[in-house]
């Protein structure tokens, strides 16, 4: 499914990114995790196309086709989908607005005729419903005045509802409370299938005692230094990120 | 960062402005040049009272006197009024036309332009809308005005002005320039002089008008002014719902528009007056051409609770001067102004209203939405004033400017005069960029990087779409993309 081979990124020609591999087979969980400054925003950016990441060297490829050279709403329409650690606000498009216009120009891009009113209300009351979020919330700018727990609730609806095949979550545990991470968490699991790839980004174990990954990659230094399976969360909760440390110095600064 | 080049890029690709076709059609003009024969020239061909002519002939005496104001914030070559045409219009046969009579030649152009000129037709592309009758004003002549039987079996009056002088003389006398006099200011000086057409609507006392009223103004001669004049009077208790569009082909010369827009409401009488206003911009690189829009548009809410309404949607000229202004003078008067104005390439637009309060417990509402992109420059002009015996007057004013790219500028300029402690004046006034992290969220989502721009600024448009009558928002909407386009990549 994602295959990320000896990536190597760029910031303002500040290496960020340096000599990461990476492959998440379709149907796991796959958690990343690291100390603050390893890199792990710029990956989640770089794969989903965000502008001023620079790419040096690598590749990245879902399902053999390359993802690097593609725009990110052209990724988005392969089945890209980013949930952002600071969702944005945008005034004046209600969030039932933004989510059909999205999943209508997704599927324009793929050939696929527009999703028909009755039926996109159908799906967003079904999926609102298990995110226990209110019809009003969704008729309200998209975001705005919403508190940091409801703004990560927005981005796994709109994920539940566009189907996306690559799930990225950039710490989505940070701001909620334990009611909205066991809520939010339940929305993910709920997503997990056969035929889709998950890479679950966070400092801290605490989102994975809800999504189980089936590995667990330790990223510093802009590289995979470890990886193994849930246990490794454990022990870096327990012992720190300290015994990577050593591997990081050289970006430490990133 | 690449991305804001690429948002800078769209917004100024997307500059297509589609309405720029010339229609090829003979045309019969004044001698060019403005002097008192050009004045009696243009009255005599629209068949004038003498009162009208002598009218006439006195604000062109005034304006010459006058000298062309300076204070807004727009800078352009001084402006040649000898060398222009100050009428031009389609030679016709005799006799009075049907709309079957109206040449097919501007039938098609007014079709080109989604405007439908015949009576069974509604705008173009809305399905099941209502009916609009319309006036369409082709350089400095009305061509065709629909629905004229049907309106005046309510007793609704809605024709070219220059045919109410010559059938409706007394109403048109009685009101005239009682809202904007004619030495008002240069241009609305200029226009009482030369004005060869424009609309004319009279709803009768407690009359609801049974359907949307629209003019739709086309220059299409080179080397010509439009100056129109409309004239709108809401009688007691009535209602009417009024919009204007307006397009010229694109042209590398300058063209001077300098149009006056009255409009009374008497005691419990509602106007609603929305624009569309879309003329060629200019060449959005070099800044060549486009319309110079010099407007004076004034409401007089003369009448106790009565209420007038302005919304505009600014998208086109390449200068645009213009204040539409409420007179609040009836007790429990209201006044409201909605506006988008967009400017891409290298426009320039100072725009704003005024909201007299003469009348006790008067109310006013402001909403401005100014988009700037390319190197464009807006500047929000507005005053706000209440005079001694305006006690209780209200008013809430928010300015709203989004820019996009680094080579735009807005301006806000607010001045208010309170001359009795017993009012509450309230602005608000706020001024962000288009953020990247904002498109990036949007393509991240699968929108391409237009329908990203246009889906945000349709947002921070909203509470003013919201004001147009339903028919015009879809197109207003997509206007507002189109004028956007190529601002980002």
């Amino acid at each position: 499914m994602l295959n990320i081979s000896n990536l190597h990124v760029s910031v303002g020609s500040k290496p960020i990114i340096d000599g990461l591999s990476l492959a998440v087979p379709a149907g796991e969980v796959h958690a990343v995790m690291g100390p603050n400054g390893a890199g792990k925003s710029t990956l989640s950016y770089t794969l989903a196309g965000r502008g001023g990441y620079e790419v040096t060297g690598g590749s990245a490829t879902l399902n053999g086709e390359d993802l690097l050279t593609l725009g990110p709403d052209e990724r988005a329409a392969k089945g890209v989908f980013l949930s952002f650690q600071y969702p944005l606000e945008i005034p004046g498009v209600p969030a039932l607005t933004f989510i059909r216009t999205a999943m209508n120009a997704q599927r324009k891009a793929r050939g696929e005729p527009e999703v028909s009113a009755p039926d996109f209300l159908k799906r967003v009351r079904a999926a609102a419903a298990n995110l226990r979020m209110d019809m009003d919330m969704l008729k309200r700018g998209l975001n705005v005045g919403f508190s940091g727990g409801e703004k990560k609730r927005m981005e796994i609806l709109q994920m539940a509802l566009l189907e996306p095949r690559l799930l990225i979550l950039d710490e989505t545990d940070s701001g909620l409370d334990i009611d909205a991470l066991r809520i939010v968490s339940e929305g993910v699991n709920a997503m997990r299938s056969p035929d889709r790839a998950m890479l679950v980004i966070t400092h801290y174990q605490r989102l994975l005692d809800y999504i189980k990954p089936d590995r667990v990659h330790v990223l510093a230094a802009g590289r995979i230094v470890a990886s193994g399976g849930p246990e490794l969360a454990l022990e870096l909760e327990r012992e720190g990120y300290d015994k990577y440390a050593s591997s990081s110095q050289s970006v430490a600064a990133a | 960062m690449a991305a804001v080049q690429k948002t800078i890029d769209t917004v100024s690709a997307l500059e297509a402005y589609e309405h720029g076709f010339v229609t090829d059609i003979e045309t019969e003009f004044a001698p060019k040049g403005l002097s008192e024969d050009t004045v009696r020239f243009i009255s005599a061909k629209k068949g004038e009272p003498d009162w009208m002519l002598e009218w006439r002939l006195e604000a062109y005496r005034r304006w010459i006197a006058m000298d062309e104001p300076d204070w807004a914030k727009l800078s352009y070559p001084r402006i040649d009024y000898q060398d222009a045409f100050y009428y031009a219009a389609p030679k016709e046969k005799d006799g009075p036309k049907s709309l079957d009579e109206v040449d097919p030649e501007l039938l098609r152009t007014y079709e080109k332009l989604g405007i439908p000129l015949k009576e069974q037709a509604f705008l173009a592309g809305v399905q099941g809308s209502p009916k609009i009758a319309v006036d369409a004003v082709f350089d400095s002549v009305s061509v065709a005005t629909t629905f004229r039987a049907e309106l005046a079996k309510s007793g609704v009056i809605f024709c070219p002005i220059s045919e109410a002088l010559r059938d409706h003389p007394d109403l048109v006398r009685k009101y005239l320039a009682t809202v904007v006099p004619t030495t008002d200011n240069y241009f609305a000086c200029l226009n009482s002089a030369v004005f060869s057409d424009g609309s004319f609507v009279y709803i009768p006392p407690g009359v609801r008008c049974p359907m949307e009223l629209s003019t739709y103004f086309r220059i299409n001669a080179s080397g010509t002014g439009q100056f129109e004049r409309t004239l709108i009077i809401a009688d007691k208790g009535s209602y009417v719902s009024y919009l204007e569009g307006c397009t010229a082909p694109m042209r590398d010369e300058n063209q001077l528009h300098a149009a006056v827009v009255e409009l009374v409401a008497l005691e419990d009488a509602e106007i609603k007056y929305s624009t569309v206003q879309n003329w060629y911009p200019g060449d959005p690189d070099t800044g060549k051409g486009g319309i110079y829009n010099f407007v004076t548009k004034r409401a007089d809410c003369r009448g106790d609770r009565s209420k007038v309404s302005w919304t505009q949607v600014e998208t086109g000229s390449a200068i645009t001067w213009k204040y539409p202004s409420c007179v609040l003078r009836g007790e429990g008067s209201q006044g409201e102004f909605y506006s988008i104005a967009i400017t891409n390439g290298r426009q320039q637009a100072d725009t704003g209203t005024k909201m007299i309060h003469l009348g006790k417990n008067t109310r006013s509402r402001i909403i401005s939405k100014g988009i700037s992109a390319g190197k464009s420059t807006q500047t929000y002009r507005g005053l706000v004033s209440a005079h001694p015996k305006a006690l209780g007057a209200r008013n809430f004013t928010q300015c709203d400017s989004l820019l996009i790219g680094k080579d735009c500028a807005a301006h806000t300029v607010p001045y208010v005069e309170a001359r009795n402690a017993h009012c509450t004046f309230e602005h608000e006034a706020t001024t962000t960029r288009l953020s990247d992290d904002q498109l990036f969220y949007c393509q991240s989502r699968g929108l391409d990087a237009e329908a990203s721009v246009a889906l945000l600024v349709n947002g921070f448009v909203r509470d003013v779409l919201q004001q147009l009558p339903m028919e015009f928002a879809v197109e207003a909407q997509k206007l507002v993309a189109v004028s956007l386009e190529g601002s980002v990549g």
